[in-house]
């Protein structure tokens, strides 16, 4: 080498050295606290929680809050989180099944993977799994542009009886997921077969907004915590909210009080793998409800927009096999 | 101009020391990253989500602002040198860019680039504070229709770049549309060349079947060849653009931003689009033909300085509408804080939000000033011996395309794309129209589908807009103008 190549080098050297302790210092210790749970005070040491679907999303600030808020409140430190994306969750339950026995891995999941378990025919379903908790829910909002010809619920689905094929219906979700689930059981209550609805899926929320504001679809429907905003300043207009009770500042009715017969709310919950002893599992549910006890929770609960939707154990395994009995039932009638 | 002042009152936030420090951090992390093959914004910057936490809201996406502006910038720096595009949009920039490194312009290229990316920020930040508010409405008139329109033109506008061979160029986009095909049918949840496997279930991701084609394939033919043509390193010229290379490229930097700005506005796919529009329309436009192919330097700079004004957070600032995969990680971000992104948050939070568009300036800024002392630095990358540079490249593909999913099925799928970009070099077949068809083919699949059954199964769904049909009108003329022009009438006018 000439003395200028070694120059060159070195100074390259040097930049990739600044390069990698820059990575190290700010990624490093998030990583090393991490998975590091064996010291006093632990309940369950090496717990880890797996989300999956991709960072960012929903299942993930569930499993991401749940995890620090444990760890502020004292209840066990170092949860890992870790991501396993893939088919609505599927891949992720499939691993979970996977881990017979393993007491200290839970997964945060929701009805979207009752309904890709389904619709992707997986082996493995959330009946395999253990159910420990479930923790929050959300109403789903019927939404229409603030220029839409359609000022309530009941116009709205007479038009639609009369043409379902003219409506077209956007939902933030694939087939199978919580905002195809909610048209078609409105769908149902209405009298129109779920077959007949023009079911159009958007990636989220956010993309669904931009047809429902351009009145591309004739209705949207998607979590009440995705349109707040556009509901408060008027871009959207709010013909009803799917759940049993009318959500707290927002000016719309169900849709029983509208007179259809429908009890629609998406929600998250935590399961863990088969095979756990009554120890373990016990372990796992009081970790729950202590989290659920604390202060950060409720602190979270409040700055996210989750309304409570606290079950445990037996009951949250209840609770499942109906969700997943229902969404089978829609499925057929759809035939997929 | 109301906007402007709630500018300088944005600067007043993102220039204290502090928020200084934050986009300086995620400016050096986001370069880090986004070299890395594989890696790119969208990505960056939903693994250092958690690193965050800790943060105020403000400091927190004045560092992802940082970030993805880093990636960006490094992003196009591996596609340039390496021909290993670290992300989608950086797949045009190995075009022009790689030929230029392997002739000893690796600097120039890598300074063309980050000067597009720098003029492409900075004219798509200006023009989204000006025109903040009238952009949200066309977002909103938009619809599949249109957008399919585009994907159209796009498709269009590719096949016209294919290179030598007509027949290679559509043969290799055909392997990129099937690649396309794979996974769950988003409208039916129909399972599409999957196997039986869940791993295939949500499709081959773009960045691995761009590094496979590129990185794993040329590796491998590299490798292959190496016996039989010395392995001499390649050469590194001057480190600074020539006044000739200023003159061709100017024009090009500031036409990017005129095509990028508007997809930056739409959720149309991201940055992918105008990139390939700004490629060939430098290419048309260019009054050195013979150079493109073989590095051409316009042909680096429009499309890095579209990428960049594609990439303007726009629309999720003003109608919580993400029109890129980084918006979409900063949507989730946003509500990470219980901060709703939509028509409010102007008015809510002004100080973060004014904040975070005064610290891209301040980060575009910071990375021209990292970049433009290191692109010769980097060019000098290419000295290595090719054995080892190769070896090098295998390793930081593989770990890019298993951060993707952190799945082992992941690598055998870049080994296997591998194998077919090693395929398609060996029979000439050019790989980028194979990543086009990966990136485009789905898109435009699910916009047809889409306005098909908006407009209940009936074909004039296609051509019920305005913006529709003037695209099909140019895109007929770009298709028949070979026909036309040999029409005497029209030929005599010409000449």
């Amino acid at each position: 080498m000439t003395y200028r190549q070694v120059v060159a080098y070195v100074r390259l050297r040097t930049l990739l050295a600044l390069l990698g302790a820059v990575v190290l210092v700010l990624a490093g210790p998030p990583l090393l606290t991490t998975g590091s749970g064996a010291d006093t005070g632990t309940r369950i040491p090496g717990l880890r929680f797996m989300v999956p679907n991709t960072p960012g999303g929903g299942y993930d600030i569930t499993a991401r809050t749940a995890a620090r808020d444990a760890e502020d409140a004292g209840l066990t430190h170092g949860i890992e989180v870790f991501n396993l994306p893939g088919a609505g969750g599927t891949v992720g339950l499939s691993r979970l099944v996977s881990e017979h026995g393993n007491g200290k891995l839970a997964m945060s999941m929701g009805l979207g993977v009752v309904g890709a378990a389904r619709s992707n025919h997986s082996p493995k379903t959330l009946a395999d799994t253990t159910p420990i908790a479930r923790l929050t829910e959300e109403q789903d909002v019927v939404v229409v542009a603030k220029d839409s010809p359609y000022r309530t619920i009941g116009e709205l689905i007479k038009a639609w009886r009369e043409d379902p094929g003219k409506l077209p219906v956007g939902g933030g979700s694939s087939p199978g997921g919580p905002d195809h689930l909610a048209p078609m059981l409105m769908a149902q209550a209405a009298g129109i077969a779920p077959k007949q609805v023009n079911y159009i899926p958007f990636d989220g929320g956010g993309e669904l907004l931009a047809s429902i504001l351009g009145s591309k679809v004739a209705f949207g429907v998607s979590g009440v915590g995705e349109y707040l905003d556009q509901i408060r300043s008027g871009e959207l207009r709010l013909l009803a909210v799917t759940g049993t009770e009318r959500v707290p500042g927002l000016d719309a009715p169900t849709l029983q009080e509208a007179g259809y017969n429908v009890d629609f709310t998406n929600w998250r919950g935590i399961v863990a793998p088969p095979g756990l002893s009554d120890t373990e599992r016990g372990k796992l549910v009081r970790l729950f409800e202590e989290l659920h006890d604390s202060p950060q929770w409720r602190e979270s609960m409040r700055k996210n927009g989750w309304s409570d939707a606290f079950l445990t154990g037996e009951e949250f395994g209840r609770f499942l096999a109906e969700q997943d009995r229902r969404v089978v039932s829609v499925l057929k009638e759809l035939g997929l | 101009m109301d906007a402007f002042g709630d500018l300088l009152d944005g600067f007043g936030t993102a220039l204290t020391p502090l928020s200084l420090l934050w986009a300086a951090i995620g400016v050096l992390l986001g370069t880090a990253i986004g070299v890395l093959p594989g890696i790119g914004p969208a990505m960056a910057v939903a693994l250092l989500l958690p690193v965050t936490y800790g943060l105020d809201p403000t400091g927190a996406f004045i560092m992802f602002a940082g970030i993805y502006y880093g990636a960006m910038f490094g992003g196009s720096t591996t596609s340039i040198l390496l021909n290993t595009p670290g992300e989608s949009a950086a797949v045009v920039a190995a075009m022009e860019g790689h030929p230029m490194a392997k002739s000893g312009r690796g600097a120039q290229a890598l300074a063309a680039a980050a000067i597009g990316h720098f003029t492409g920020g900075m004219i798509g930040t200006l023009l989204l504070v000006a025109l903040a508010p009238a952009v949200a409405d066309l977002a909103v008139g938009f619809g599949a229709p249109d957008y399919f329109a585009i994907m159209v033109l796009a498709f269009i506008a590719v096949t016209s770049v294919l290179g030598a061979s007509r027949v290679r160029g559509l043969a290799s986009l055909l392997i990129g549309l099937v690649i396309g095909l794979v996974g769950l049918d988003q409208m039916t949840g129909q399972q599409r060349l999957t196997f039986g496997s869940l791993q295939l279930a949500d499709g081959i991701d773009v960045v691995i079947v761009a590094v496979g084609l590129f990185a794993i394939g040329e590796a491998l033919w590299v490798a292959a060849h190496l016996r039989r043509t010395a392995a001499e390193a390649i050469p590194v010229g001057r480190p600074w653009l020539g006044r000739d290379d200023v003159r061709r490229t100017w024009k090009a930097w500031l036409r990017g931003p005129l095509i990028g700005f508007p997809f930056g506005a739409i959720p149309a796919g991201g940055a992918e689009i105008p990139t390939f529009l700004s490629y060939v329309t430098e290419k048309r436009l260019s009054k050195h033909r013979d150079d493109w192919g073989r590095g051409a330097i316009e042909g680096v700079a429009g499309p890095e300085s579209a990428a960049s004004a594609a990439g303007t957070l726009g629309s999720m600032l003003t109608l919580g509408l993400p029109t890129t995969a980084v918006a979409a990680v900063m949507l989730a971000a946003f509500q990470q804080y219980g901060l709703q992104p939509g028509p409010l948050l102007f008015e809510r939070e002004p100080e973060l939000v004014w904040g975070l568009i005064a610290s891209l300036f301040v980060g575009m800024v910071l990375l021209l000033a990292l970049n433009l002392p290191l692109a010769p630095l980097w060019a000098k990358l290419l000295r290595i011996p090719r054995q080892y540079l190769y070896a090098g490249i295998l390793f930081f593909a593989a770990v890019g395309a298993y951060a993707v999913g952190g799945e082992v099925v992941d690598l055998v799928i870049l080994l296997i794309i591998g194998l077919v970009g090693f395929g398609m070099r060996r029979y000439g077949l050019p790989v980028l129209p194979a990543v086009i068809g990966v990136i485009l083919g789905p898109n435009a699949e699910q916009q047809l589908r889409r306005a098909l059954q908006i407009s209940d199964g009936s074909v004039s769904g296609l051509v019920n807009t305005p913006f529709a049909v003037a695209v099909y009108v140019i895109v007929a003329l770009i298709v028949l103008w070979p026909l036309l022009r040999r029409v005497p009438v029209l030929r005599r006018r010409a000449g």
